[in-house]
């Protein structure tokens, strides 16, 4: 498989503090890549370096084929972001928001227009084009702000759990979202509280303490554990885990 | 009955909202009542109903017997509150906190040792630290412990568990188990599935309504339809061939497998000849018991 995220020793301190110390990890085209950890594991740190947002210390990364130290920039345009917190504007429309983040990403406007198209059908929300964001239910805008982080055709899309308050239903539409792209050969890093939710990864990478404390399939982790779910392999790897105060 | 709840309503602007749609239910002393539901259920107008921050349209609510109007008093004093915004004082430190909230209810962190000990033992380590600057799993646990040492009858917590990892939720609901030991009623709401088998009965709540009370076992066994499992490494594909054959009622991920019902009875063998006709071939086909997330997801789609 292309990898399309490559790190080695990957390392960020502050001070004296070890966020994350020498990741090292390959992530492939189209592949769906669990991040998990306890809070304060270090994810955010990893996941801000490899949009190119902050700094490593040392170690190597790149991210589709860019730098992490010398072409933030590029790195920037070529990939989606996604967190709970989503980016939308709830007093723009749905169709603006869509063209705003089709605008910053410098695509044209005829190219605008078409993805509009293509993205309301797809989200069966061409009933709501004029719609204020703020009035939509939330697994909507939930879908409609992966759809948005996706716009430029990104290589690679990094949600930071991105299905938290929703029910299982809108869940699982969702999930259904992510396969989609995935299958189209976008590739999605994704982090999560929700273990059922690693499930549906094909490889899961579990932080613990800043180091990456496993790396593999859900099936061969579960074996390797001797576990029935990954909720169990999760519990085994974080239950000793140090930081718990940062 | 520690909370009688009867036909609360509630609506923001201007009636055109429906937040609470005439919800009923009752809680006895020393149980574990889960409010199950996603963002936008209801569960955060009702616990600010029941801990009188809120007015109800109508209906009527009761805490340990105190009418929500007329005794908001003697329930601001007699239960704690755990709202799902960190709502401490972050400039404070840890103890500072609990002093803060020890004081208020005039009381002393000593007077009720006994009952914050277990949680407050593992922060305690942290207690000069400045609440903003502790993690996730640390400020629920002091959160907790504050809205408890005014020995509370009953303590309501507004998704306590929500972004915290799967190691912190499970400490946390053992504090709950102990707690509850001691008889402290509990009302709690959560997201997770998970969790709702934890309690001794849940309500499992959409825009507003209650779907269904009852004991997770007797929810679980009241699933309609014989549910399958099936087991693949090519989730996506095999998902939309299901969802694509006649009979298929329900198909959905779940974990590492994929549930699915059917409109008429079948089996495991004709499930797998459709799949293996489609390629499909190294695949198991099971039946299953539905979990409380099937149970939900069945009930949303109706």
């Amino acid at each position: 498989m292309e990898p399309v995220i490559v790190t080695e020793k990957l390392t960020k301190k502050f001070d004296d503090f070890v966020a994350a110390n020498e990741l090292t990890f390959e992530v492939g085209k189209g592949e769906i890549f669990g991040f998990l950890g306890a809070n304060g594991a270090g994810k955010t740190t990893a996941m801000r370096m490899l949009c190119g947002l902050l700094k490593p210390s040392s170690g190597k990364a790149t991210v589709t084929g860019f730098d992490i130290y010398t072409q933030t920039e590029q790195i920037k345009k070529n990939i989606g972001y996604m967190s709970q917190k989503f980016s939308l504007y709830d007093n723009l429309t749905v169709k603006e928001n869509i063209r705003f983040y089709g605008g910053i990403y410098g695509m044209r406007r005829k190219e605008i227009a078409v993805k509009t198209d293509e993205l309301l059908s797809m989200l069966q929300l061409q009933g709501e084009a004029k719609t204020l964001v703020s009035e939509l239910p939330l697994g909507w805008k939930q879908k409609l702000a992966f759809s948005v982080s996706i716009v430029h055709d990104p290589s690679i899309v990094f949600l930071d759990e991105p299905t938290g308050g929703v029910d299982p239903v809108t869940r699982r539409q969702f999930w259904d979202q992510i396969y989609y792209a995935a299958d189209k050969g976008v590739t999605v890093f994704v982090t999560t509280h929700y273990m059922d939710e690693a499930e549906y990864c094909n490889r899961v990478s579990i932080m613990v303490d800043g180091v990456i404390a496993a790396l593999d399939s859900p099936a061969a982790l579960k074996k390797q554990y001797h576990s029935s779910s990954m909720q169990d392999v999760f519990y085994q790897l974080a239950r000793n885990a140090k930081r718990k105060a940062d | 009955m520690m909370i009688s709840v009867s036909h609360i309503t509630k609506t923001y602007n201007k009636g055109t909202i429906h937040a609470i749609n005439d919800i009923s239910f009752e809680v006895e002393k020393g149980e574990i009542f889960g409010l199950i539901g996603p963002d936008g259920a209801g569960k955060t107008s009702l616990f600010r109903i029941l801990t009188t921050l809120l007015l109800a349209d109508s209906g009527e609510a009761k805490v340990n017997d105190w009418d929500v109007v007329k005794d908001y008093k003697k329930i601001r004093n007699g239960v704690g509150y755990m709202p799902g915004r960190f709502s401490l004082y972050q400039d404070l430190s840890v103890e500072e906190n609990l002093n803060f909230f020890a004081t208020i209810f005039d009381t002393t962190i000593e007077e009720n040792y006994h009952l914050i000990k277990d949680i407050y033992e593992q922060i305690e380590p942290f207690k000069d630290r400045r609440a903003g600057k502790l993690s996730g799993g640390m400020k629920q646990k002091l959160a907790l412990c504050c809205a408890l040492i005014h020995k509370p009858v009953v303590l309501f917590l507004d998704e306590p568990t929500t972004g915290v990892d799967s190691v912190s939720r499970k400490e946390f609901w053992d504090m709950l188990m102990k707690l509850k030991a001691q008889e402290i009623t509990i009302l709690v709401s959560t997201p997770y599935m998970d969790e709702a088998v934890l309690c001794d009965r849940l309500a499992l709540m959409q825009e507003g309504k209650i779907l269904t009370i009852d004991t997770p076992e007797k929810i679980r066994a009241s699933y309609p339809l014989q549910l399958f499992a099936v087991k693949t490494n090519h989730t996506y594909k095999v998902l939309n061939e299901l969802r694509n054959y006649k009979d298929t009622e329900s198909c959905f991920a779940f974990g590492d497998s994929i549930h699915v019902t059917f409109k008429t009875p079948t089996d495991e063998k004709t499930i797998s000849k459709y799949l293996s006709d489609k390629g499909d071939t190294d695949l198991t086909v099971e039946k299953i018991e539905p979990t409380i997330e099937d149970s939900f997801i069945q009930m949303l789609k109706n």
